[in-house]
């Protein structure tokens, strides 16, 4: 239980940068309105930001070539679909476990 | 006169309270506890002691720049590398929560940043479903929302690092890809929630993101292949869309 100089000087240096980013639009939108194009553009960040995560998620890479692990794809379709028809967060987080553990047993 | 304006967005409804708030924290909390382990171990794994990583996941409080900085620290990079490597990885918080902020900025300044400080991918995903279907959220409903979160993901992250030893691989029972199904839930939401009639455009551009990481990611680090392809994408979408 010990907490290492450099190690916390990192650890404080990764705070802030993080900190910066999050904290930053909360500061500047109040004293801005926004342009219709940018809200706008804004508007289409969410979808852009999960479909890149989700994708990630599947993608190995291997040295300059992109493959995918279709354990990870097998498992998101079951969590699709729970998400399409029961629009439940919870739910489709609980199906995508159990997915990813069946899928996991039988690959 | 504060006080007064405070009160108001989503009063009396689940939106408007912190208790609310972490009722609809119940998704994220699950994620953030099964990875939150995975984390720990991780950063165990790299030599960190249980109260290095509870630090690292109280001040930078970030998964994926969490794994990222443990594994340059075990690989002994240089400490300007792993620092400016988060803020590359964390930049996609801006663009998150520049989407977010305009709904609290009626609250304080401080009160803003103490909310903007705790948003993550989740916890925006959850606050942005519910301005989508048209519901008010409030500033003590999204800290219930963020501090349920923050504090399921720290204790989970020590829980994780004390336990190393035991936990063999969090890999095998899938609680990995909770974070990846939370994600599903979060894209369909939006989806689901958006403007009627775009459907088309919207599944256009979720498969413009699917190709653009194809190939970015045999160019780029995933990090940087994400936060390209959003931006180009989300460029697309307003041309689009006229």
């Amino acid at each position: 239980m010990s907490v290492n100089l450099s190690v916390f000087l990192v650890i404080f240096g990764c705070a802030l940068v993080t900190f910066l980013p999050r904290v930053l639009p909360f500061i500047l939108v109040r004293n801005y309105k926004m342009p219709a194009a940018l809200s706008k553009w804004l508007s289409f960040i969410p979808v852009c930001i999960f479909t890149a995560l989700i994708v990630n998620s599947f993608l190995v890479k291997e040295g300059n070539t992109v493959n995918v692990d279709w354990t990870v794809v097998a498992a998101i379709i079951p969590a699709l679909l729970a998400a399409i028809y029961k629009k439940n967060l919870s739910l489709t987080v609980i199906v995508g476990i159990i997915s990813m553990a069946v899928v996991r047993f039988f690959a | 006169m504060n006080e007064f304006i405070e009160k108001k967005p989503g009063e009396n409804e689940a939106t408007g309270t912190f208790i609310g708030g972490i009722k609809d924290a119940v998704p994220t909390m699950i994620g953030y506890i099964s990875i939150g382990i995975a984390a720990g171990v991780v950063g165990a794994a790299s030599n960190l002691s249980v109260l290095e990583v509870g630090l690292l996941s109280l001040m930078v409080y970030a998964g994926a720049a969490q794994f990222i900085i443990c594994a340059l620290l075990a690989a002994g990079s240089p400490p300007y590398a792993i620092i400016f490597t988060t803020f590359i990885v964390n930049l996609r918080l801006f663009l998150l929560n520049m989407a977010l902020a305009p709904s609290f900025s009626i609250y304080t300044l401080f009160r803003n940043i103490r909310l903007g400080a705790l948003v993550t991918d989740e916890t925006f995903g959850v606050a942005s479903g519910k301005l989508l279907a048209k519901e008010q959220i409030s500033d003590r409903w999204m800290s219930g929302l963020n501090i349920a979160a923050y504090i399921s993901w720290v204790l989970a992250c020590m829980a994780g690092a004390a336990f190393e030893k035991w936990i063999a691989n969090p890999q095998v029972l899938g609680l990995d890809f909770a974070l990846t199904a939370m994600f599903v839930a979060l894209l369909v939401l939006q989806i689901q929630n958006g403007q009627t009639g775009k459907l088309k455009l919207y599944l256009t551009l979720v498969i413009m993101v699917v190709l653009l990481m194809f190939v970015l990611c045999a160019f780029f680090p995933s990090y940087i292949a994400i936060i390209l392809s959003t931006v180009v994408v989300a460029t697309f979408g307003v041309l689009m869309d006229r």
